[in-house]
């Protein structure tokens, strides 16, 4: 991944998008696995087949952590990882191994007064139906 | 089925440091920039609390709700910080709570169960600096 300096105040604009977006698979079970092991939630329905199979799933669904999480790794890079002050996602959609997910985000609002940011977050799969949506508050006091 | 009379437990506090191999390895998983972070833990790290939380006893509220895990999902989650996020070093502790359950009814008439559990996370101070919001949800059976 290449380098970028988190933006500042001057360059946010309502409506503009954080760019380049991010690219996130095709998601494999060991990318399950390695997220699993570094977030300590051992849940088995994400990388056990005959459990995930027994809860009636055809495979073991990928833990929503883990694309929130490189959903807002990306995002708070992009902003300054020392302005943010929240991030909030609500699972859509299931993810499953194989998918290949696109992540957006949006400027959505600008409070002047107190230079906090509001980005508007989305995760797409590959049939772009939107499996994640998020938003990240940042505060722009923080100098860069 | 989630057990009702677990509302309003608290868990018992646990040990959270922040530690540079474990915010690494979270960082490596979730594709982050390394570089771009410093010393600061990204913005879903808190979640990687499991690992300490499963250390003591009764510090896992989660264990008190019993979630069938057929029927229940991860609905919603939030990270609020008071402040810039933790960084390398900082020795947190933390305590989690049910703090919510209750029902809700969808299109199709069938009651839907939420649960919400917070930890909070402080410093030596005892000043808050941030909290994990975990919102799950219950479907009845068919």
């Amino acid at each position: 991944m290449s380098r970028q300096n988190p933006l500042g105040w001057d360059d946010l604009e309502t409506g503009s998008s954080l760019s380049p977006g991010l690219h996130l698979g095709p998601i494999s079970r060991t990318d399950i696995v390695r997220y699993q092991g570094a977030s300590g939630d051992f849940q088995p329905i994400h990388h056990d087949e005959p459990f995930a199979k027994e809860a009636g799933y055809e495979a073991p669904l990928v833990v929503g952590m883990y694309p929130a999480g490189a959903l807002a790794t990306w995002a708070a890079a992009r902003i300054g990882p020392h302005r943010v002050r929240s991030f909030r996602c609500r699972f859509e959609q299931m993810v499953w191994p194989g998918d290949s997910l696109t992540g957006s985000g949006v400027i959505a609002e600008l409070d002047e007064e107190q230079r906090l940011v509001t980005v508007e977050l989305a995760l797409l799969n590959q049939e772009n139906q939107v499996v994640l949506t998020a938003s990240l508050t940042a505060d722009f006091t923080e100098p860069a | 089925m989630v057990n009702k009379a677990a509302e309003g437990l608290v868990g018992n506090r646990f040990e959270f440091p922040v530690e540079r191999g474990k915010v690494l390895e979270f960082l490596e998983a979730t594709g982050g920039d390394v570089e771009a972070f410093g010393s600061l833990i990204p913005p879903t790290y808190l979640t990687s609390a499991f690992f300490w939380e499963a250390r003591v006893q009764g510090a896992d509220v989660k264990e008190a709700i019993g979630f069938d895990p057929s029927r229940s999902v991860h609905a919603e989650q939030e990270f609020r910080f008071h402040g810039p996020p933790p960084r390398l070093g900082d020795r947190l502790t933390a305590t989690s709570r049910v703090d919510r359950i209750y029902e809700k009814t969808n299109r199709a008439g069938k009651t839907l169960t939420f649960v919400d559990v917070v930890t909070d996370f402080r410093d030596d101070k005892e000043q808050l600096r941030a909290e994990a919001i975990m919102r799950a949800l219950e479907f009845p059976h068919e």
